[in-house]
């Protein structure tokens, strides 16, 4: 009742009413529908980008493009998806479900919280503003030193990119204190943390990387700045400085930036395959122990990503072996998904339809990733497109297509309304085809020896086939991410309204209207088991009959 | 903010709706099963954030240690000055934690008085430490670009001092919060949390000093 009223009186209001309000806004629903906004949009600048980088891959020796202008452009576009669109969408859903999930009113720090979003919003744009120096940073998104020191790099535009980076940092691990602070301090009664929902257990662990992982990108990002500034010498391999130790450095930070962009979309997979098969998660515990393995190993196998640098033979070996030891607990919990689904009544909404996209994709990123592992084959890899290959089929087949699988299971509660069914299969049909179609040949050219960066290259090689079936793919994929948009749009206004549990699920955010009242619930629930709605709505056969 | 005193009701579900909490307190309270509120996690998650970032710049500081070819190194260093300045600081964290026990003893007066004393022995130690980076670049003319052990130096130990004023900062805000009685003597959150913070950078100092002032010497 006072929900509806509220949202009659809102509508009254002039647009500038509604534009304080989103400005100023420490509702955690909302600053999730912001940091969401934000990277759907630098989503779409990073694909024109990736668009141009294929453009002037499409025939050898082309010339639509220079050398300089084709390194600005992977530059950025690396930037921008790790930075401003990957990390970005995933705080933002978590922020708005993650309260909501533990039966919470908000974030433990709403005010930190509109601070995060401002400056990781404001980080992008300092680095977007280095095209007014006369180009963008040319220096690869993991920057290898000495490439960044001001004898390499004259202009402004890597200063800018360093503090961009430095600023949405902070408010990235902003963000990761927050959720910290939230999960472990504001559950509801009952709500022990062997009983949280999945997403909220993987994004506890994703935070405690972002808070541990994050921190050394920003020392060597101020390490730069100082070189470039103040004449230091840490990376001025003319005077002393070391290039390895970037490398070391912003690895260690680089490998636990890939976790913090898939132990989220692992958690709404894990949401999503239980509720879309109508039967409960196999296996919570072994999921869960899983996780803060994937966290722990993950932290000690940076240098996987440098096997050809000239490191001692022990050294090698032994980030071989614990590179190869995280993928057993992503295999546990890939067995743990099958099992989930074997024996269920399986739909294949569009939530369920992304989360096979992921499953099939993500298992291909994942053995490429396994192979690449290996230090031999490493070594004639290396700087290859099959390693471009591999990083796509994880971050796109994992990262996105869970992503989106999130964005459609929780639409209906942010909005109050469902997407169409049918502009989703499109969407989802498109996009799997296209981007098998772009990222399949890499793996081809990288094999054959076509090198990463390269702004061009020759016919006799016989790389050209599969980059322009790599770049038709790419055209295949762009009228699924505008779907995407419309389906968004057209559905706000046109969706079959959704109600509080259209997909008929178990966790508490279904327990609240959609979209929910700021205060979330009328009052805080109290919880005995994983699955407290089923509890509800099947109290001859509650869930903590079962859990120890 | 205080400590819950929530009472856990059996879960009868009523008809249609899950069972609710007599849980009527701000949510940074306790639950039940957990030692420490909120806000408590949120400033021991940021701590362990400065942890990572303070283990960079040693590392860094390790991995360049005795690399230069060339003048100063490390011996320019003047260690009686910085045993002064280390006691200092090591004394305030012992203040700190005796204002806080005052606090909660009702003793508003002896808080006062540690809490100010804390305040000043940090910011002896960054006169000191002013002193000593004066000597070092007039007259041993060391600067963040003069070699590799400048670089190191200046970042590691500049941005501990940074941290340090920062805390200088918030232990003023929090003693004058404290005096205007906006801050519950039963459970200081404010003054809990700061003291942790200044803990910390003590313990961070701890590290610098044996890296710096006893290992690289």
């Amino acid at each position: 009742m006072a929900v509806a009223e509220k949202r009659r009186e809102l509508a009254s209001l002039p647009w500038t009413a509604a534009l304080h309000e989103w400005v100023t806004t420490v509702d955690h629903k909302k600053i999730g529908v912001l940091y969401i906004l934000m990277a759907v949009v630098f989503l779409v600048i990073a694909g024109i980008e990736a668009l141009l980088i294929r453009w002037q891959l499409f025939y050898p020796r082309n010339n639509v493009l220079g050398p300089d202008t084709f390194n600005q452009l992977f530059t950025m576009h690396g930037t921008t998806m790790v930075f401003f669109m990957g990390m970005p969408i995933l705080i933002g859903i978590g922020n708005y479900v993650i309260p909501l999930m533990i039966g919470a009113r908000d974030m433990a720090f709403p005010r930190l919280n509109a601070m995060g979003f401002w400056a990781t919003l404001f980080g992008g744009l300092l680095v977007y503003t280095s095209f007014a120096t006369g180009g963008a940073p040319a220096i690869g998104w993991f920057a290898y030193a000495p490439l960044t020191e001001h004898t390499f790099s004259r202009s402004s535009a890597t200063d800018l990119w360093a503090l961009g980076l430095v600023i949405s940092g902070i408010g990235t691990t902003s963000a990761g204190v927050n959720f910290i602070a939230t999960i472990l301090g504001m559950r509801c009664p009952g709500m022990a943390l062997h009983k949280v929902p999945f997403f909220v257990w993987t994004m506890l662990w994703t935070s405690v990387q972002i808070v541990i992982a994050l921190p050394p990108l920003t020392a060597g990002l101020i390490m730069i700045l100082l070189d470039r500034n103040l004449g230091a010498h840490f990376f001025d391999t003319q005077n002393g400085g070391s290039a390895l130790l970037w490398q070391h450095m912003f690895w260690f930070f680089g490998h636990p930036e890939v976790y913090i962009l898939i132990l989220p979309v692992f958690g709404m997979v894990t949401e999503i395959i239980p509720v879309f098969s109508r039967k409960v998660l196999f296996g919570y515990e072994f999921m869960a122990a899983a996780t803060a393995a994937i966290a722990f190993i993950s932290m000690g196998v940076w240098a996987h990503h440098m096997f050809s640098v000239g490191m001692s033979r022990a050294a090698d070996l032994y980030f071989v072996i614990a590179s190869l030891l995280v993928s057993i607990p992503t295999g546990i919990k890939f067995f743990n998904w099958l099992a989930t689904m074997y024996g269920g009544r399986i739909s294949f909404t569009s939530p369920m339809l992304f989360v096979t996209g992921f499953l099939s994709m993500f298992l291909i990123g994942g053995l490429t990733g396994i192979m690449l592992a290996s230090a031999p084959w490493n070594f004639q890899l290396t700087d290859s497109y099959f390693v471009v290959g591999h990083f796509h089929f994880v971050l796109i087949g994992g990262t996105l297509f869970g992503t989106f699988a999130g964005l459609h299971y929780w639409y209906p509660k942010v909005t109050g309304r469902m997407l169409s069914e049918r502009l989703a299969r499109w969407q989802f049909w498109l996009l799997y085809i296209g981007f098998i179609v772009t990222f399949v040949p890499m793996h081809i050219s990288g094999v054959l020896g076509m090198p990463r960066r390269i702004y061009t290259y020759d016919a006799a090689r016989g790389w050209d086939i599969w980059n322009q079936i790599t770049t038709i793919g790419a055209l295949i994929q762009v009228p699924s991410f505008a779907i995407f948009v419309l389906n968004v749009f057209w559905s706000l206004r046109k969706g079959k309204p959704a109600g509080d549990d259209p997909w008929n699920a178990w966790t508490l955010e279904w327990a609240t209207t959609s979209p929910p009242p700021s205060y979330n619930f009328e009052e805080i629930p109290t919880v005995r088991s994983r699955r407290p709605l089923w509890d509800l709505k099947h109290p001859d056969d509650p869930d903590w009959k079962y859990e120890q | 903010m205080s400590v819950a005193e929530g009472r856990f009701e059996g879960s009868v579900p009523s008809e249609n709706s899950l069972p609710v909490s007599s849980h009527s307190t701000a949510q940074t309270s306790t639950p039940l099963n957990s030692t420490l509120n909120s806000t408590e996690w949120g400033m021991i998650a940021f701590l362990l954030s400065e942890v990572a970032f303070f283990s960079t710049l040693i590392v860094t500081y390790l991995a360049y240690m005795g690399k230069d070819q060339a003048e100063p190194t490390p011996a320019v260093l003047s260690l009686p000055l910085v045993i002064g300045t280390t006691i200092c600081l090591l004394s305030s964290s012992g203040t700190v934690h005796l204002a806080d026990l005052a606090l909660r003893r009702g003793s508003r007066g002896t808080f006062a008085l540690l809490w100010s004393l804390t305040i000043l022995l940090g910011a002896l130690f960054l006169l000191g430490t002013a002193y000593e980076w004066r000597e070092l670049i007039e007259r041993h003319h060391l600067t963040i670009s003069t070699n590799l052990f400048g670089t190191t130096y200046y970042t590691l130990v500049g941005f501990h001092a940074l941290h340090l004023t920062v805390g200088l900062i918030v232990l003023s805000i929090v003693l004058i919060l404290v005096l205007r009685r906006e801050v519950k003597p039963s459970h200081p959150l404010a003054v809990e949390l700061t003291s942790w913070y200044w803990h910390f950078v003590d313990t961070v100092w701890v590290v610098v000093f044996t890296v710096v002032y006893l290992v690289s010497r």
